[in-house]
């Protein structure tokens, strides 16, 4: 049993740390949103030199072999920095569906472009009315020659405005909320019958609103087996809430510390306000709910390598109630603690909130994921 | 970072599994899980199963009795030991005040009272706390006065639990009442059969007796039974209070609980069917689950930080542990009275002899319900908790 990082991901965190404390202020940040897409190339492009976005992949596919520690290094450190750049969905999420389910042809075709930052991805997964259910999906694909057409709306698909591919959930066979006949599909974005309706979302990201329409694509766009992909979906999705949950704790992190400074600095009554009790003990229940979410986030990132997916998948839960309560309440206490200040836009501390605020509804929120616990039949 | 143990402590929790298996007393088992108070003659008889075993004082250095475990073996034992459940070791002796006596005291005081404490042939209780001196506990007053060779005890101490077992007593005492407040203390051992000393039960909201009030009165004590120097009684207090920072959390007594409310939940019904299945209580079983399994996490950090960095400095996260590990010994106690709903009532009317077992398992959950709003005040409260936070880890 052992929770500290090893000599080479205590590496990797300082570099990674190191580049985002000179690239990635508070005062940067805003002019990046306002570069095409809404995130900085130049950024990107120095993930890419320093290897970060090859991280998760197998050296024999490009990367550089990390495993869960080293994404959740990552994680932490770019929400600690409140970074726009689109990580989870092609690296995590795009990067995991190749890793896990991709052909040795789709792993050449996509993954170098993933490593040296000339691509990005997008996951085009949510529908009207599927929420969190990863199962609930009506776009089709029917098999048409050797290939597929696709059919569907896809809702709030991160960084869907700028992805060079989406990979898509799309039904294969059966009905609505059928467990199987679900697959995998990669899809150029610039496909016929792809329409995009991009928008930034509140916490200062970009998503689109994606239409297929008769959208045709050969028989190498399926990931894995086109007719009964939910189990790689849901452990990629298994991944991506890890990776949130990291992020969180970064965001988290920054949002404790930044809320100490400011009222330890900030005077009422001829005195700092951080000297009253009631603000010492909100800030004191502020530590005890991130240190509690770092301890999930951690568990859950050993998690993954369960080899039972029930157990997986229970302990990824507990772990996203846990980082969804305390970035609820370490997220509105850092504003509160903060008083009018917390309430603009200049201030940082308001955007770290609304990233938190995000996170707690992206892939199921505290409800949805603590239901899951308790059907499954807990944790003990 | 890994979750694993290895094969070696793997091996170990089995060890330590089945000696509970074997040794504890089914009767002393079966009250514990029912939340029922144990007889001293119990409580004794089990410790000094641990202690011939070895394990009685498992934390102590090695030439005092201790095993030489590493922290990860002692949070197995603890964890084992709290969820078998088998009772905990006597805290005041074994926790509290004997590493204070290997650390401070002299060499004939170790050879005194270190093999008594460890065999429980003497009782220990704790003097700390008095009527005007809960949190605040620095401002007091209980005088010892020297006089020759002894010294004249006059004062009053209070929660003093299970003082009414208490062969010795050790004691907070002011011995300058000209210095500052934290620098006129020092630490006393005396016995409870000391001619001046008086002892008061206080009934507690559970009905139990557990605590009590004790008087002292011109109690003659031998000088030499100060511990350590005069004077410095306060930091031996402090080390004493900073010495047990895991324990404190109680995992494994949660641990067992919830799988007790599991178990209860599939047997008592609702709206025509096990309570276990209606959602409500269900989301809000896993609920409690997901907070102890972060605080379970949040113990083997600090577990494994002590274990790899050694105990000098303590891990940020530990203040966590009290806060957390109180919060949750609370909540399961009001799973339990959900529960038992409507049959939280009756007082204790089956009485503790195990004739009656299916309705033996009510009679203690409201009590223990009651009696469970101590946790979050004892050991410094959660708001004193608080304040260790804001100003040793915040900086407030």
């Amino acid at each position: 049993m052992d929770f500290d990082l090893n000599e080479e991901q205590r590496l990797l965190k300082e570099s990674i740390d190191g580049l985002l404390t000179d690239s990635y202020d508070f005062e940067s940040r805003k002019k990046y949103m306002k570069e095409k897409g809404g995130w900085s190339r130049t950024v990107w492009g120095k993930l890419a030199e320093q290897g970060l976005l090859g991280l998760p992949f197998a050296e024999a596919d490009g990367g550089f072999g990390g495993g869960g520690v080293e994404t959740m290094i990552v994680m932490e450190a770019l929400g600690k920095a409140l970074v726009l750049e689109p990580y989870l969905a092609t690296v995590v999420i795009g990067g995991g569906f190749l890793r896990h389910a991709g052909s040795d042809a789709q792993k050449a075709a996509h993954v170098p472009g993933i490593v040296d930052g000339s691509k990005t991805l997008a996951f085009a997964q949510l529908e009207k009315n599927s929420r969190y259910d990863l199962f609930d999906v009506t776009t089709t694909a029917k098999k048409k020659g050797d290939g597929w057409v696709i059919d569907g709306e896809k809702f709030v698909v991160l960084n869907g405005e700028n992805a060079d591919t989406l990979i898509v959930t799309a039904r294969t066979k059966g009905e609505r909320r059928d467990k199987s006949g679900i697959g995998v599909f990669l899809v150029p974005a610039d496909a016929k019958g792809v329409a995009r309706k991009s928008y930034p979302t509140q916490d200062g990201l970009h998503a689109a609103d994606i239409t297929f329409t008769g959208v045709e694509v050969g028989a190498d766009a399926a990931l894995g087996n086109p007719d009964d992909s939910l189990a790689l979906i849901e452990r990629v999705v298994d991944e991506a809430r890890i990776a949130l949950c990291a992020e969180a704790v970064g965001l988290m992190d920054e949002s404790l510390k930044s809320t100490v400074e400011y009222i330890k600095t900030r005077k009422q009554f001829g005195v700092a306000i951080g000297s009253f009790q009631s603000l010492q003990h909100r800030a004191s229940d502020m530590f005890v709910a991130a240190e509690q979410a770092r301890s999930m986030s951690m568990f859950a990132t050993m998690a993954a390598d369960f080899e039972d997916a029930k157990e997986r998948s229970n302990a990824v839960a507990a772990a996203k109630v846990q980082i969804g309560k305390s970035l609820k309440f370490v997220g509105q206490q850092a504003i509160q603690l903060h008083g009018g200040i917390g309430m603009t836009m200049e201030a940082k501390i308001g955007h770290y909130f609304k990233r938190l605020t995000m996170i707690e509804n992206s892939f199921g929120d505290t409800d949805y994921h603590q239901r899951r616990v308790a059907d499954g039949g807990g944790l003990i | 970072m890994d979750l694993a143990f290895t094969k070696e402590e793997q091996a170990f929790r089995e060890e330590v599994r089945s000696f509970f298996r074997d040794n504890v007393p089914p009767d002393t088992r079966r009250k514990l899980v029912e939340g029922r108070h144990l007889s001293k003659d119990e409580m004794v008889t089990w410790w000094r199963i641990l202690n011939k075993k070895g394990w009685g004082v498992s934390h102590w250095p090695k030439q005092y009795g201790g095993t030489g475990w590493t922290s990860v073996q002692h949070y197995i034992f603890n964890e084992e030991l709290q969820s078998y459940p088998a009772p905990q070791p006597l805290a005041f002796g074994v926790s509290m005040v004997g590493p204070v006596i290997y650390t401070f005291g002299n060499e004939e005081q170790k050879k005194q009272y270190l093999p008594r404490i460890a065999n429980v042939d003497d009782w220990w209780c704790q003097g700390f706390s008095e009527p005007g001196s809960g949190s605040d506990l620095a401002s007091l007053k209980t005088k010892a006065e020297r006089k020759g060779d002894k010294w004249i005890i006059n004062g009053q101490k209070t929660w003093t639990t299970l003082a009414q077992h208490a062969d010795m007593i050790f004691c907070l005492c002011r011995t300058d009442a000209t210095a500052k407040k934290q620098m006129g203390i020092s630490f006393i051992v005396f016995s409870m059969k000391s001619k001046g000393v008086t002892v008061r039960p206080i009934q507690t909201i559970d009905g139990g007796v557990e605590v009590n009030e004790v008087f002292f009165d011109d109690v003659e004590v031998p000088y030499e039974n100060l511990i350590g120097e005069e004077n410095k009684g306060w930091d031996y207090a402090k080390f004493l209070l900073g010495n047990e920072r895991t324990g404190i959390a109680r995992v494994g007594v949660s641990k067992e609980r919830l799988r007790r409310i599991r178990d209860l939940a599939s047997k008592v019904e609702s709206g025509g069917k096990p309570i276990i299945q209606d959602v409500a209580f269900r989301d809000k079983l896993a609920a409690c689950e997901i907070e102890l399994k972060a605080l379970e996490l949040t113990q083997l950090r600090v577990v494994a930080d002590e274990g790899k960095h050694g105990k000098g400095k303590p891990n940020p996260a530990s203040s966590v542990l009290k806060i957390k590990g109180s919060e949750i010994q609370q909540t399961t106690t009001e799973l339990l009275m959900e529960v038992i709903g409507p049959f939280a009532a009756p007082y204790d009317v089956h009485g503790d002899d195990g004739s009656n077992e299916a309705m033996d398992w009510t009679a203690q959950i409201a009590p223990s319900y009651f009696n469970n709003r101590k946790v979050s005040i004892y050991g410094g409260s959660n708001e004193i908790q608080r304040n260790i936070i804001a100003k040793a880890v915040l900086g407030l």
